[in-house]
């Protein structure tokens, strides 16, 4: 097999691409790529990975344009013409090289109200949640998010209004507005609607597209919108 | 802005785009039977003044356009021009009222005797 040409970002935001060559091997993932790169051909490359096999979210980067997990993606499916160009994520700081900074990421989260808040308290029985209810469902359909900030990286809204809470973050609140047993709904409500948040969406699907887990975090965000209209209709006050 | 705020912005542009999928099919249909064999202002106004009916079709479809356009035009302002604030909902509301009095001049124009 021929060799990969490899273009490696390295440094932070006024950085550069510096060229390496890997040898292809059979079944080599992009992570596989970057691994061999930190462990023979130059150990100062930063980069982020844990489980190797796409169940923690970690190892995304922009692969020849697109962001992905580079651990479930193949060499064979991106690099036809054996080339790669690998970046960090998009729409992210860059801490170094590969390695995106997710702070931002995950305090949208919290603003977006992405906690649960509970009511009960240990003396009362567990709530019964009927697993073919609506509510259900629709929490069921956004609930497997591992939090890699691949959305967040393909949405052009983030990159647009950086004050957007992000597919991700929405997503999260959408499965908390369905859970029957959270009493936290108004506020949340609240934190998602707005130029900040669902309002802003422009329904271009790109999160929905490039979500390795193939959740729609556009059709999270449509039900914000429903359900903020209908928190609009009934709300007396101007929350 | 206010989560009620934003809400309704969003109900209204979706409610408007609803009215004008309906407006806007009824003017391009109107268009093709009109131009059949010429167009002509004498045509046009033949049909349209003293009309009550085509009045207040031009004019529901006015201020369809206004409503939604005004709130389209306050995401492009925040979005490309990074206005925000009490000036984006000022300049929503003078593009809004100002393509309404434009309109419904027009309308006034070519339904008027």
């Amino acid at each position: 097999m021929s060799d990969l040409e490899v273009r490696v970002w390295r440094g932070g935001a006024d950085g550069r691409f510096e060229t390496f060559r890997v040898a292809r091997r059979a079944s080599q993932t992009v992570l596989d790529v970057v691994t061999h790169i930190q462990r023979h051909l130059d150990t100062t490359l930063s980069y982020r990975f844990a489980c190797r096999v796409g169940m923690c979210g970690s190892c995304a980067m922009t692969v020849n344009g697109a962001p992905r997990w580079t651990c479930r993606t193949h060499v064979d499916k991106v690099a036809a013409d054996g080339r790669l160009e690998i970046g960090p994520l998009g729409n992210f700081p860059i801490v170094k090289d590969l390695v995106a900074d997710m702070r931002e990421f995950f305090d949208k989260w919290a603003a977006a109200r992405g906690q649960f808040k509970g009511g009960a308290t240990r003396g009362e029985p567990f709530a019964r949640v009927e697993p073919t209810s609506v509510a259900r469902r629709e929490a069921d359909a956004g609930i497997e998010c591992i939090g890699c900030g691949v959305c967040y990286s393909a949405c052009d809204v983030v990159k647009w209004n950086r004050d957007y809470l992000g597919p991700a973050a929405l997503n999260r609140a959408w499965t908390l507005v369905n859970d029957a047993r959270d009493v936290g709904q108004a506020e949340r409500l609240a934190a998602v609607a707005g130029d900040a948040g669902c309002h802003s969406c422009h329904t271009m699907m790109s999160c929905t597209v490039h979500c390795p887990k193939q959740l729609s975090p556009t059709r999270s965000i449509a039900g914000l919108k429903r359900a903020t209209f209908k928190l609009a209709l009934l709300a007396e006050d101007g929350a | 802005m206010s989560a009620r705020h934003a809400a309704r912005l969003w109900a209204a542009q979706r409610l408007t785009a609803a009215v004008l999928a309906v407006c806007v099919a009824v003017h391009l249909v109107t268009i093709i039977y009109a131009v059949r064999g010429g167009l002509s202002a004498g045509e046009i106004l033949g049909r349209t003044r003293g009309s009550y009916g085509w009045g207040a079709f031009y004019a529901t479809f006015v201020l369809a356009a206004a409503v939604h356009g005004a709130i389209g035009l306050r995401t492009i302002a925040h979005e490309w021009l990074g206005i925000e604030g009490d000036l984006l909902e000022l300049g929503m509301t003078v593009a809004g009222v100002a393509l309404t009095i434009l309109g419904l001049r027009a309308v006034f124009a070519v339904v008027g005797a």
